[in-house]
């Protein structure tokens, strides 16, 4: 599985995928990190399949109105406000 | 301060009486405290100001505590050493040049230091435990569900718990009775600790306890922590505990699993920063994406970015099954192994580290190395379970923690059993 290792290409589209700006330094730095990683991840494989028995319940609460932040306070780290909203940079 | 424990010293005062009066108390900076900012130890978060407390520190402030400061911490939590802090690292007041753990490692140092008489930390997957041990004070995992996580900065939710800190097994569990218990805005939470009496329960009585040694835990550690540890389970059994040796087969994959659940998890919950509701903002010019990118790419440090990247890798298509699914059958794996060890044993005991605190700057360029580090105390937040680090001595001037693990919301046992080593 080793020729699985991760390529350079790789590394910028799943930085690309999470929104996470590289320049080309961290790109080589993570390519090199991220095969040692990658590989030692590999010996999941010999993990064998594993009956999960979880004893799991929900937790409920009744559907009642209750008070929460003031919208001032909400709104207070915000870096751009407009009207009472988060104002967040364009979409395209 | 120059030791960079606290990364904001800001005094917090509480109800005027309460258990925790004349109390002070440092609190790891990624709780969110009203009015305090709360970095989790980054630049993304450097101006931030929650506007909520979290339950934890509301119970403080009604137990009457005085919190002196928000402690240092690995960024986001993600380190075992507290050097990944964007405020820079903490020295180790237990052995000075060294590194405190982590990631909790600002909380251990100002217990240690006497900056504060006990700390609240997290604890994903050894966050207290480590720090504890390399800083030679007690700190304890507490069972997931116990302590209510409402207000912690989110890193990753199925493994963390918050938990404490004291220079005695009795001041942590004093700090412990103070922040277990149900909480409507955890659902998460349990009721176990509801009535809790843990402070009551570190008696030092060990006579005819059974302690599981996992051999698996032993193996590859440093020879003087080995030393140490085996010195601390003969104080116990002069005391009148019996041990005997067990196997956990699944631990050998606990920190692969661990980390990728664990970077999953983060990817999904880090995804929250970009800039817009609150943290850091690049102010970038062009579409979202690129405004977002440039946000993160200036907010998060190395290993932050690192844990995104690899967690996004684990859960994308094609690779979900072979990283993320595989994991969770060795965590569910871990669970069962712990499960029939803990039938057989009323606690399991191990060193916390396989090894003595690094020497500052040792560990940074190798993240395989520090992952490593991590492989005795992941297993216990794969499986939920509880544990306690107590200090077990020193090698070569170094503090050893010893670890002790017992079956669910057992803390009252971990105590017992803890204190018997004071």
């Amino acid at each position: 599985m080793s020729d699985d290792a991760v390529s350079p290409k790789e590394v910028r589209h799943v930085a690309e995928l999470a929104r996470v700006g590289l320049d080309d330094d961290e790109v080589d730095q993570f390519t090199r990190q991220f095969a040692d990683i990658l590989e030692y991840f590999e010996t999941l494989d010999e993990v064998p399949e594993v009956d999960r028995e979880a004893d799991l319940t929900n937790v409920m609460r009744p559907d009642e109105v209750h008070g929460s932040l003031e919208r001032e306070a909400a709104l207070e780290n915000a870096s751009e406000t407009e009207d009472g909203y988060f104002k967040g940079p364009n979409v395209s | 301060m120059s030791d960079k424990i606290f990364i904001t010293e800001e005094t917090i005062d509480g109800a005027e009486s309460g258990p925790l009066a004349d109390t002070t108390v440092a609190v790891k900076d990624n709780i969110s405290t009203e009015g305090v900012r709360t970095t989790c130890g980054s630049r993304m978060l450097e101006e931030y100001v929650p506007p909520y407390d979290a339950t934890v520190v509301s119970r403080l402030k009604e137990a009457g505590a005085t919190i002196v400061g928000k402690a240092n911490m690995d960024e986001f939590g993600m380190g075992t050493t507290t050097e990944t802090s964007h405020f820079g690292p903490t020295d180790n007041p237990a052995a000075p040049g060294h590194v405190p753990g982590g990631s909790s490692g600002g909380s251990a140092a100002a217990v240690a230091a006497g900056e504060a008489d006990v700390a609240l930390g997290s604890d994903t997957g050894g966050s207290v435990r480590c720090p504890a041990a390399f800083c030679g004070v007690v700190g304890i995992k507490p069972t997931y569900g116990l302590v209510s996580r409402y207000g912690l900065v989110a890193y990753a939710n199925s493994l963390e718990q918050i938990g404490p800190f004291g220079r005695s097994v009795e001041d942590a569990a004093r700090l412990l009775d103070v922040i277990a218990g149900s909480d409507d805005r955890d659902a998460t939470t349990r009721s176990e600790g509801d009535d809790s009496s843990y402070a009551d329960a570190a008696t030092g009585d060990v006579d005819g306890l059974q302690i599981g040694v996992p051999t698996e835990l032993l193996e590859g550690a440093d020879e003087g922590v080995v030393e140490t540890f085996w010195d601390a389970i003969a104080d116990l059994e002069a005391q009148g505990a019996e041990y005997h040796e067990v196997s956990l087969p699944s631990v050998e994959h606990a920190v692969e699993a661990y980390y990728v659940i664990a970077m999953s998890e983060a990817s999904s919950n880090l995804a929250r920063f970009d800039g817009v509701r609150y943290g850091h903002d690049a102010d970038a010019e062009g579409n979202w994406n690129e405004t977002f990118a440039q946000t993160r790419e200036d907010g998060f440090g190395d290993e932050v970015k690192r844990r995104i990247l690899l967690g996004t890798y684990a859960l994308s298509a094609g690779y979900h099954d072979k990283y993320y699914k595989k994991a969770q059958d060795a965590r569910a794996w871990v669970k069962q192994d712990f499960d029939e060890a803990l039938d057989e044993a009323d606690v399991l005991a191990s060193p916390t580290m396989p090894i003595p605190p690094f020497e500052l700057g040792e560990s940074l360029d190798d993240p395989l190395q520090m992952y490593l580090a991590d492989a005795n105390t992941v297993p216990v937040n794969l499986a939920d379970l509880p544990a306690i680090s107590v200090p077990a001595g020193e090698t070569d001037g170094l503090p050893v923690g010893l670890q002790l693990v017992g079956p669910a919301f057992g803390e009252e046992r971990l105590i017992r059993t803890a204190s018997a080593l004071e």
